[in-house]
C-alpha cells in the first residue's frame, strides 16, 4: 500500500474518532434534552458492539481443523474469569495475552 | 499549573501502566503489519483510541476501503458520544483547552476525570488538562516503543495481537457487570456469529451491525423502560 493511502486511512480514522467525541458538544448545549431514542441506543448499543468485536477478533480461527479454536477459548475464559475476580484491566489483558502466546507457540503447534 | 503536576501524575499512574502495555502491543502489531515507527507515532498522536487503532491495524493489513475505515471507526467509537455528555459545562469553562479536552476523551481519561479529586490550592482546570496530556503522552510513548523495540524483542511475539481480543473481553465483562439485562450482549454475539457463518470473515460485520441496530430498536418497548430509569 502507498504511503498516501496509509495517510488517508489514518486521517479518516482520526476525523471519525474526533467526530464521535465532539458530537455531544455540537448536539447538546445543555438547553435541549437528549432525545429518548439516542439515550436508549446509548445504553444498549455498547454491549452489543463489544460482543460483535469479540467475534470480529475470532473471525480467522479454524474451528473445523486443528487446533479448533482451543487456544482462543481457553485464553478468553481465563481473561473473563480473572477480570470478574480482580477487576484489573492490566492484569487480565497481560495474563491472557501471555497465556495465549504460550499456547500458540509451545502447546498447540 | 506547576502545583497540579504532582497530583495529576499520581492520578494517572494506573493509566500509565495500562497505556504503556496496550500502546506497546499496538506498536508491535503495526510493525508486524509492515509499518515503520513514525506511523505508530502519527496514529497515536492524531487518532488516540485504543481499540480504534487496533482495528486500524487489521483494516490496514486487509487493505480496507476508506468508507469501511470510516464506518467501522464510527461504530466502534460511538460509545464516546455519551462520554461528552458528562462534561458539557466543565469543558466549556476551560477556554482554549476545550478542543483538546474533547479530542483526548478516551475511556481511561473519561473514567479518571469522572472521579478526579483536586487537592486544595490547585486549579481543577489545570489538573484536568494535565491528566489529559499525561494520558495522551503515555499512549504515544507506549506505541512508539512497541514499534521500535518490536523487532528487537528477545522472544517470539507470535500471538501478541491477542491483547486486542483480551481488551474487548475485559470491556465486555465490565459492561456485563454494569448492565441490568444481557439481551443486547447476547444479541450482539448471536447476530455476529450467525452473520460470520453465513457470509464469511470478509463481509459479515456491516450486516451484523445493521441487524443489531434494527433488533435493538424493535425491542425498545421491552428494553427501553428499564433503561429509562
Amino acid at each position: 500500500m502507498s504511503a498516501g493511502r496509509t495517510l488517508a486511512m489514518i486521517a479518516v480514522a482520526a476525523v471519525c474518532t474526533f467526530a464521535t467525541r465532539v458530537a455531544p458538544f455540537l448536539l447538546f448545549n445543555g438547553k435541549r434534552p437528549i432525545p429518548p431514542i439516542v439515550r436508549y441506543l446509548g445504553t444498549v448499543l455498547p454491549p452489543a458492539v463489544i460482543a460483535l468485536l469479540v467475534v470480529y477478533c475470532l473471525k480467522n480461527v479454524t474451528w473445523l481443523g486443528y487446533p479448533h479454536g482451543i487456544p482462543e477459548m481457553i485464553s478468553i475464559v481465563v481473561v473473563a474469569v480473572l477480570h470478574l475476580w480482580k477487576r484489573n484491566n492490566l492484569l487480565s489483558i497481560g495474563v491472557g495475552t501471555a497465556l495465549y502466546m504460550i499456547l500458540v507457540q509451545s502447546v498447540f503447534i | 499549573m506547576k502545583k497540579a503536576l504532582r497530583p495529576a501524575f499520581t492520578a494517572t499512574i494506573p493509566v500509565l501502566c495500562g497505556y504503556l502495555f496496550i500502546g506497546f502491543a499496538f506498536g508491535v502489531m503495526l510493525r508486524d503489519a509492515g509499518y515503520a515507527p513514525p506511523w505508530a507515532f502519527l496514529s497515536s498522536l492524531t487518532i488516540y483510541a485504543g481499540s480504534g487503532q487496533y482495528l486500524l491495524v487489521s483494516l490496514l493489513a486487509s487493505g480496507a476501503s476508506l468508507a469501511t475505515v470510516a464506518v467501522m471507526t464510527l461504530l466502534l467509537n460511538c460509545r464516546h458520544i455519551f462520554y461528552g455528555l458528562s462534561f458539557l459545562e466543565q469543558f466549556h469553562q476551560m477556554g482554549n483547552a476545550k478542543p483538546y479536552m474533547i479530542f483526548s476523551l478516551t475511556d481511561e481519561t473519561y473514567s479518571l476525570l469522572c472521579s478526579l479529586k483536586t487537592p486544595e490550592g490547585v486549579d481543577p482546570n489545570a489538573m484536568r488538562l494535565l491528566v489529559a496530556i499525561l494520558d495522551h503522552s503515555y499512549w504515544i510513548l507506549g506505541s512508539v516503543i512497541g514499534a521500535i523495540a518490536g523487532g528487537m524483542l528477545p522472544f517470539d511475539s507470535t500471538g501478541i495481537d491477542f491483547a486486542m481480543t483480551a481488551l474487548f473481553v475485559v470491556i465486555f465483562v465490565e459492561q456485563w457487570k454494569s448492565s441490568k439485562h444481557h439481551v443486547p450482549a447476547f444479541l450482539g454475539l448471536g447476530a455476529a456469529a450467525l452473520s460470520l457463518v453465513l457470509l464469511g470473515p470478509q463481509n459479515f460485520i456491516m450486516p451484523a451491525m445493521i441487524a443489531i441496530c434494527v433488533l435493538l430498536v424493535a425491542l425498545r418497548s421491552r428494553l427501553g423502560e428499564e433503561v429509562a430509569q
